[in-house]
């Protein structure tokens, strides 16, 4: 019931807003819809945590062999938590931006929630599909008509991309199916799986480009950049927040597995070395940005480069790893398109060299801006710090991995590269001299107060104690990773 | 039985009430009279219910799959009239004589849709085919359409003279018109398909291919579809394609089912080229017309994938596909002939001048690219899932979805003109009751991607 409610809720109330027609009614219901889901949400995870509330399922295509299979397991708890708060807090910190049709905004974006809601529920691989595209599609529109300049060409090429990906992943979920005894797209029948080796190797390739798509993994990642920069800072936040975990997500839920042997086979080997070279490359990228967006979004390719490596390393400690970083990822990064919001709303640039001196202006805003960025290089007391010091730790200790000599100096390097850009990022907004465009700065506001007071207890209290995140996704992660290690073999 | 026989008097009837009638709304409402009653009956015989008792044995059979089919075409024709019914007024003169050339052509669509003799599939094809060259030259004045029609009809005439030749040399072979004669003949394994036998089957394959515009035999498809007067596009592309679909399924499987592996290489090599022209043809053109003509190519590569499979998932499959095109094409179409300009700049600023056919527009486009939520989207995945379950035809898949993707692109490009571009669409006048009409396809549209089995429980119970 909670797991059903999670998807209905933004949906039912996304489809009523469209009917909206004042624009403050329209914000309004929408901020009161997200408030719900997250209430809901968080009654998933304490009050209500119970087996037969968290799961929902009946008949849909019975033809196909696919149900409406929906349930909240560790993984996907925290990733709903996530965007559950992600939503109240973006629609907060854009409240006072206006939208021309700003009832067909709010109706979009409440349907990408539901759609992203769906994903990080489904327990059935057609299922799946239908809420991965479901998220896509409203973010499609919202950038068209919403976004900076250049939006047309930068979200078509978006939505190109990933389409394919996922049409490709489509008939990899089918062929999938049809290798099943019962013909079915449950995810159980997926798991109890067991495929020879060269099968295994090209439908994964056929799986994983959707997701290295999403993600981004180097080399498929020229799309994100422009997508982030063009859309409006509302959508960048769901992109880049939580839309590009679907990727990481779904390489953990629908890859490893169920294809164990290809996920062995190219994961460290190959995807590994991918993610490196991106995160080395991405982060010489931010260092030399001038725009904002185009900086932070750099950032997400070198800080998600690492999760992938964690995932394949496939060691227990890493895998907890990453779903914890999903999370903190999400908060740290929703945190610096806020600031990214202020400052373009107050003073129409988001470009580097434009701004300045604004810890003399703005000094609640200088405070938040520091802890958030202090949260993304990782340092020790935030949420960053520990989701990465276990990935590390998994990599450096796992059973399989063959090159963590070369892997983890290689990511260390990113996290160093991650300090420069970031701190020159920090350096160049809120010290040195103000100029004629900051000058006249005043403060934020309360709501902007609020929203990252928010984030930056979210990054303090998962600093400082992690564990009941940790024992959420145990379950999770033990049972994912006996999935996959099926070769003993294999270790070292 | 009953719907071929109401539609066969229903068109004699048109024939000659544009002499007794003078109000053309009379007119109409006579035709859609005549074709709810035909609808009413043929949803009768499906429960048992025979106005006429009349033999057929050997010539056609009535069975559950071709009923249901002939359901869909006529509602779809049905959603057609009442889309589209007040345009064929400005197409010429003659207006009860479309009508009644339509209802000719849905006589056609029975026949062959229920075939099980060569005979009554070459009578039924043809009764297709005369009536749609005349409607394409029914504008008169037009250069274009009297080229179209002269171009359907020469090239439409010498496909006629393929499928014959290959009847005749299946005749030769096995000795029998019937399709259960024919496939009798050829399945014993110990026997090998003779050289009569391979060669009539690729003549008629040819000619099918023909009729559904099916590559490399599609040339005449975009100068016709383009030519040919706005509304009887909209019929060509989607019911009669459909219905031709239909029979070429049939034929296949039933007269040519058990030697499938002789000649599965050929239609998988005639699908992918289908979709491979179809497709990146379609992304070079100017003219949303000429795009949908294009496009109609390309989904009928979709299409031929049941023809490939034949397999239950592809049977039922191909009655979803046919519906969503049908009801998808149909829609836009219908928008389409409202609009002044038919290139894609024609429709920049659409969506502000006229919401809600920019919101239906978009659900028919979602639907023709394959989106999920769409009954488009099922359908795909139904041919798809059709292919893999038939085995060895990986590549094709591969190949399907990818142009899936192509298409897109030019979908897309009718959604960026009418909401991202500024500009002034010209539209003609609309009515209400069109855009409630309309609006009720698209949740058709929509409720058939969420639910596809509300149309299937109907087929089987």
């Amino acid at each position: 019931m909670i797991s059903l409610l999670l998807i209905l809720i933004p949906l039912l109330s996304g489809v009523a807003t469209f009917f909206f027609k004042k624009e403050n009614a329209a914000k309004s219901w929408a901020l009161f819809s997200s408030i719900v889901t997250l209430a809901i949400s968080l009654l998933g995870l304490t009050v209500l945590n119970k087996t037969e509330l968290l799961q929902f399922k009946c008949d849909w295509l019975p033809g196909l062999g696919s149900s409406f299979s929906i349930r909240l397991d560790g993984m996907g708890q925290l990733l709903c938590l996530l965007t559950a708060i992600s939503f109240p807090l973006i629609f907060i910190s854009t409240w006072n931006r206006t939208y021309k049709n700003a009832h067909n905004f709010f109706a979009l974006m409440l349907l990408s929630q539901a759609g992203l809601m769906g994903v990080f529920l489904a327990m059935d691989a057609l299922l799946f599909y239908f809420f991965w595209e479901l998220a896509l599609i409203p973010v499609y529109f919202l950038s068209s008509i919403w976004g900076a300049e250049r939006r047309i060409a930068a979200t078509f090429k978006f939505f190109i991309y990933t389409f394919v990906g996922s049409l490709l992943m489509l008939v990899g979920l089918i062929y999938l199916q049809s290798l099943t005894p019962d013909r079915s797209f449950d995810i159980k029948s997926f798991y109890a799986l067991a495929i020879n080796g060269k099968t295994q190797n090209w439908i994964f390739w056929l799986m994983f480009l959707a997701f290295a798509i999403k993600i981004p993994v180097f080399p498929f990642h020229s799309w994100q950049p422009d997508a982030y920069e063009q859309s409006p800072t509302a959508v960048t936040m769901v992109l880049s927040g939580i839309m590009v975990k679907m990727g990481l997500f779904a390489v953990i839920r629908w890859l490893l597995p169920v294809l164990p042997s290809a996920s062995f086979a190219f994961g460290e080997k190959m995807i590994s070395m991918w993610a490196i070279v991106g995160m080395i490359y991405a982060s010489l990228l931010a260092w030399r940005q001038d725009d904002m967006k185009r900086l932070i979004a750099y950032s997400s390719i070198a800080h998600l480069g690492l999760m992938v490596v964690a995932i394949f390393s496939e060691s227990e400690i890493g895998m907890q790893g990453v779903m914890i970083q999903m999370f903190n990822h999400g908060i740290n990064i929703l945190g610096l398109w806020v600031i990214v919001e202020i400052l373009e709303r107050k003073y129409g640039t988001r470009k580097l060299s434009e701004l300045g001196g604004l810890a003399q202006k703005a000094p609640a805003m200088a405070i938040f801006f520091v802890v958030i960025a202090l949260a993304n290089i990782a340092l020790p007391l935030t949420n960053a710090f520990v989701g990465e010091f276990m990935m590390f730790t998994g990599i450096f200790t796992s059973q399989i991995s063959e090159y963590e000599m070369l892997t983890v100096p290689a990511a260390g390097i990113t996290i160093i590269l991650g300090a420069i850009y970031i701190l020159r990022m920090v350096q160049k907004v809120i010290y040195g001299n103000t100029n004629s465009l900051t000058e006249t700065g005043t403060d934020i506001g309360v709501n902007e107060k609020l929203v990252l007071g928010i984030i930056v207890i979210l990054i303090i209290v998962v600093g400082v104690y992690p564990q009941p995140f940790l024992d959420l996704t145990k379950d999770t992660t033990d049972f994912i990773l006996n999935k996959a290690n099926l070769f003993p073999l294999f270790k070292k | 039985m009953n719907a071929l026989i109401i539609s066969a008097i229903m068109g004699v009837v048109m024939m000659f009430s544009g002499v007794l009638l003078k109000q053309r709304s009379t007119i109409r409402g006579l035709a859609l009279t005549g074709l709810f009653v035909s609808i009413v009956l043929n949803v009768a015989q499906i429960y048992g219910f025979h106005l006429f008792r009349i033999n057929v044995t050997g010539m056609m059979s009535f069975d559950r799959f071709s009923l249901f089919f002939n359901t869909i075409a006529m509602v779809c024709t049905f959603i057609f009239f009442l889309l589209s019914a007040k345009e064929m007024e400005k197409v010429g003169l003659n207006y009860s004589d479309y009508f009644s050339l339509i209802f000719f052509i849905l006589c056609g669509i029975i026949l062959s849709s229920s075939f099980s003799s060569l005979l009554i599939l070459f009578l039924g094809i043809e009764i297709i085919s005369i009536p749609l060259y005349i409607l394409t030259g029914s504008d008169k004045r037009n250069l274009k359409s009297n080229e179209a029609s002269l171009k359907y009809f020469l090239l439409g005439s010498f496909s006629t003279g393929l499928m014959l030749m290959g009847i005749t040399l299946i005749y030769g072979n096995s000795g029998s018109f019937s399709l259960e004669v024919i496939a009798e003949s050829i399945s014993k394994p110990e026997i090998k398909p003779g050289i009569l036998l391979i060669a009539g089957l690729l003549l008629l394959m040819f000619s099918m291919a023909f009729k559904v515009s099916a590559a490399p035999f599609h040339f005449w498809t975009p100068d016709v579809y383009d030519g040919a007067p706005t509304v009887f596009t909209s019929f060509m592309a989607t019911i009669v394609k459909a219905a031709v679909f239909i029979a070429f399924m049939r034929l296949f499987n039933r007269a040519f089912g058990d030697i499938h592996d002789t000649w599965k290489f050929i239609i998988a090599v005639i699908t992918a080229l289908t979709l491979f022209i179809g497709n990146i043809t379609a992304v070079f053109q100017q003219s949303v017309k000429r795009m949908l003509a294009y496009s109609s190519i390309a989904q009928a590569g979709f299409m031929l994938m049941a023809v490939l499979a034949l397999n239950s998932i592809g049977s039922e499959g191909i009655l979803l596909y046919t519906t969503a095109y049908c009801l998808s094409t149909i829609g836009l179409f219908a928008i389409l002939v409202k609009m002044k300009d038919y290139t894609f700049e024609g429709f920049n600023g659409f969506a502000k001048h006229q919401p809600l056919l920019a919101a239906v527009a978009v659900i028919f486009l979602l639907s023709l690219a394959g989106i999920p939520l769409t009954a488009g989207f099922l359908a795909k995945f139904y041919m798809i899932n059709a292919v893999i379950a038939r085995g060895g035809f990986l590549w094709l898949v591969i190949l399907a979805v990818l142009m899936a993707a192509i298409s897109v692109y030019y979908y897309f490009r009718v959604i960026q003109a009418m909401y991202f571009k500024e500009g002034e669409a010209q539209v003609m006048e609309v009515s209400s009751s069109f855009k409630w009409t309309i609006a009720v396809v698209a949740a058709l549209v929509i409720l058939l991607g969420v639910y596809p089995q509300l149309l299937f429980n109907w087929f089987y119970f």
